[in-house]
């Protein structure tokens, strides 16, 4: 037995390991704000993956320095569990929950296999409304329309809530170079923002910071005191900055959560009504809208309302769930409906019912890799399980390794509330992927190699008499090329005295 | 019964004990158990990490050594999970598809087909924490997964429970995913690593001086976990503890 890992957590063998972070004798629950440095040392954040150009992105380098990170590594992963056990209780309190998921699963089959028709009911609805409706093929074309339409109006000021739709276009970058100033008004995505660092989570986004780590970029940013880091105080510092640039900007932008096309209004669910603030405050509102979330009618809404947030963050209902119409009286709404890469994922026999996803996260919070990895590490819009089936869609040799980046437990699957099969979607992509020859040369040879090795009897039999005799060491036709990477955190299997095999030729040696 | 012993290869390298208890097991319900010779692996390993073509000439190989048997039966969740589920890199020829539809994982057999009420021989007075492998859990359907909301069942349960003097601990989180993943455990090693510290942490938290699984691979990665981090826990399959293992 080797000494103790410089890796492991000094609290990893404490008696209560799930106490969670207390304050005033209660539980802190907000989901951005319960986490505290467990030691006074203070610990960089740690940095996501390193980008390079179109080179597959390696997820699992990213990890590892997030592994190395204790502090970091271990709030993350026990809030992120924490939302997952929310999810359960709520889960346990509703007899019909596992009915609910399938009739959402069925619901989003038949809207994706019927998508034209109810886009188009969508848009003439809206117009009907009053809302200027445009269609973008893509990130290009969503981000010069809307840029169109703020020029149209001389708006120099964007306030907007958070919208994966518009990290995956590259939205804010491209507005920054054509001078006009975006804020993000979600408390979350403006840590982020301010930090220029990517969202780690579609529901938390700045889920991978301690609270310390936030302290010392509005310190950076908005002028709070760097040793500050109580959250009430954090947030209240944020909004006190933030509200005046609100009240000024010319322009407004949400995302969109579902967009119902018996009524052509959309629908965005946040919990700091940020989405109100953006849409309601200056007289023009943009909508993104992806356009898979397009549903056939208001009734079916109350289907997914009943869902995202409980599967989200174990929560009956998000705070505010707003319904966007028509435009106010002197002011403008547009919508713009997005593909991206949609229409092609719609046409992949086995991956199109990735489009069933509803953006809830609970694929995230549960599972054990990304819990451990933080989002930023898959380096994409996308992270976690959700990720590693969408993410290749837009890029195929860039994502390469993602769908790799997963034991298949099948965790994930279990908990999607549209029912989305992402292990064997993740599975899918490995042979897809090995099919395109995206994967390494070297796993290649050894895949080809174990093939062979374990298709002919006496050769591996032959290859286990060799183990039999140096059985110190981990055997390759077991690992394959892994020898030293079995052996880095952990110790090999104690070699028997001799393999079942030859027990069996002893003991019960006549043929059968 | 006429049953076919499959040995998975990592059960015959390391723990031939594993095989022995299974072999031994199923002979005192009084099946006759044959061990093909010429068996090596199910094609998982290749089949896992995307490269299935590579695995046709095994799972070929598979067929002709469990051609024939009334059942096909192996102490290991995760193989007999390709075998049932994946094993699709050769043509489906109604060879096939029998050998398949025939191929049971031990607990699996013992619970549905053979219906065991008693193991009069087995005592194994201590504290066993059960580690259901994600390839039972969600795939075999072993037991309920703590995600879905579905009356509760479990399988390993209602057969340990047979055992005289099994004490059952509970862990925080008894279905979090050990971390060993197949290739997974050797490409993302420190993530896989950690998750495994953090698993055998929780069982020795909740009291467990063993853990038992239907799976050897869980408890090999474990098992390297545990002692490279001291965690002081022993690892027993399931067919040690039901075959009469003591200790």
């Amino acid at each position: 037995m080797s000494t103790q890992d410089p890796m492991l957590h000094p609290e990893l063998l404490s008696p209560a390991p799930n106490e969670g972070i207390m304050r005033d004798g209660r539980r802190l629950d907000h989901a951005e704000a319960a986490s505290k440095p467990l030691r006074s040392r203070p610990e960089p954040q740690p940095r996501g993956a390193k980008v390079h150009g179109n080179r597959p992105i390696d997820q699992a380098e990213a990890a590892a320095r997030f592994i190395a990170a204790p502090e970091h590594e271990k709030m993350h992963d026990e809030r992120l569990w924490d939302l997952r056990q929310k999810r359960d209780r709520e889960m346990h309190d509703m007899e019909e929950w596992e009915e609910l998921r399938a009739l959402a699963s069925g619901i989003k089959e038949h809207t994706l296999t019927h998508l034209d028709e109810y886009l188009e009911q969508f848009e003439a609805n809206a117009v009907a409304n009053g809302v200027h409706v445009h269609w973008a093929k893509d990130a290009t074309d969503h981000n010069r329309i809307v840029h169109g339409i703020l020029a149209d109006h001389g708006a120099k000021s964007l306030i907007k809530s958070k919208s994966m739709l518009t990290e995956e276009c590259g939205f804010r970058p491209y507005m920054a170079s054509v001078g006009i100033e975006v804020i993000e008004t979600d408390l979350g995505e403006r840590i982020q923002q301010l930090d220029n660092e990517d969202p780690s989570h579609v529901v938390v986004p700045a889920v991978h910071k301690l609270r310390t780590d936030v302290a010392e970029v509005f310190s950076r940013t908005i002028g709070t005191d760097p040793a500050n880091s109580d959250v009430h105080y954090l947030a209240e510092a944020q909004r006190e900055a933030t509200r005046p640039l609100i009240l000024a900007a010319d322009a407004g932008m949400t995302g969109c959560n579902f967009a119902v096309a018996e009524t052509g209004g959309v629908t965005v669910c946040t919990n700091e009504g940020n989405a109100d603030l953006s849409a309601n405050v200056p007289k023009l509102h943009i909508a993104s809208i992806g356009i898979e979330k397009v549903i056939p009618r208001l009734e079916h809404l109350a289907v997914f309302v009943r869902l995202l947030s409980r599967s989200a963050l174990g929560s009956p209902i998000t705070q505010y769930t707003s319904h966007f119409r028509a435009p106010r009286q002197g002011g403008e709404m547009h919508f713009v409906l997005v593909d991206n890469g949609r229409s092609e994922r719609l046409g992949l026999e086995e991956f199109w019912t990735s489009l069933k996803c509803i953006r809830c996260g609970a694929c995230m919070n549960t599972c054990p890799v990304y819990r451990r990895s933080g989002g930023l590490s898959y380096g994409a819009t996308y992270s976690g399980p959700i990720g590693l089936i969408i993410d290749p869609t837009f890029n195929a040799r860039k994502y390469s390794n993602l769908p790799f980046a997963s034991t298949l437990n099948g965790s994930c699957s279990n908990v999607c509330p549209v029912k989305i099969n992402i292990h064997e979607q993740i599975y899918a992509w490995r042979r897809a992927l090995v099919e395109r020859h995206e994967t390494p040369l070297a796993k290649r040879a050894a895949m080809k190699a174990a093939g062979e090795l374990l298709s002919r009897p006496a050769a591996y039999r032959a290859a286990i008499a060799a183990a039999d005799i140096a059985l110190a060491h981990l055997p390759r036709f077991v690992i394959y090329n892994g020898l030293n990477a079995w052996g880095r955190h952990r110790e090999v299997p104690h070699p028997p005295k001799q393999t079942f095999h030859s027990w069996y030729e002893a003991n019960r040696g006549e043929k059968p | 019964m006429r049953i076919g012993l499959f040995i998975p290869c990592y059960i015959d390298a390391f723990f031939p004990e594993v095989g022995i208890a299974t072999l031994e097991l199923l002979e005192r319900f009084g099946h006759q158990v044959v061990y093909p010779r010429d068996q090596t692996c199910c094609g998982q390993p290749m089949a896992n990490s995307g490269f299935n073509a590579d695995c046709a000439a095994t799972e070929a190989l598979f067929v002709r050594n469990f051609s024939g048997f009334d059942y096909v039966v192996a102490p290991s969740g995760s193989c007999v999970h390709h075998v049932r589920d994946n094993f699709d890199a050769i043509e489906q020829t109604p060879e096939v598809k029998e050998v398949r539809s025939r191929t049971y994982e031990l607990v699996e057999f013992l619970h549905d087909i053979q219906k065991v009420e008693a193991f009069p021989w087995a005592r194994f007075p201590h504290r066993v924490g059960l580690h259901n492998s994600c390839g039972t859990l969600r795939r075999l359907k072993h037991a309920t997964p703590s995600e879905l909301h579905e009356p509760f069942y479990s399988k390993p349960v209602d057969l340990l429970s047979k055992v005289e003097g099994l004490q059952f601990v509970t862990p925080a989180r008894p279905d979090e995913c050990c971390g060993f993943g197949g290739t997974f455990s050797v490409f993302e090693e420190v993530v896989s690593t950690k998750m495994g510290y953090d698993k055998v942490s929780d069982h020795f938290r909740a009291g467990a001086e063993y853990i038992v699984s239907a799976d050897s691979s869980c408890l090999m990665h474990q098992q390297g976990c545990a002692e490279r981090i001291g965690v002081p826990i022993k690892f027993i399959h399931i067919a040690q503890i039901l075959n009469g293992a003591s200790a």
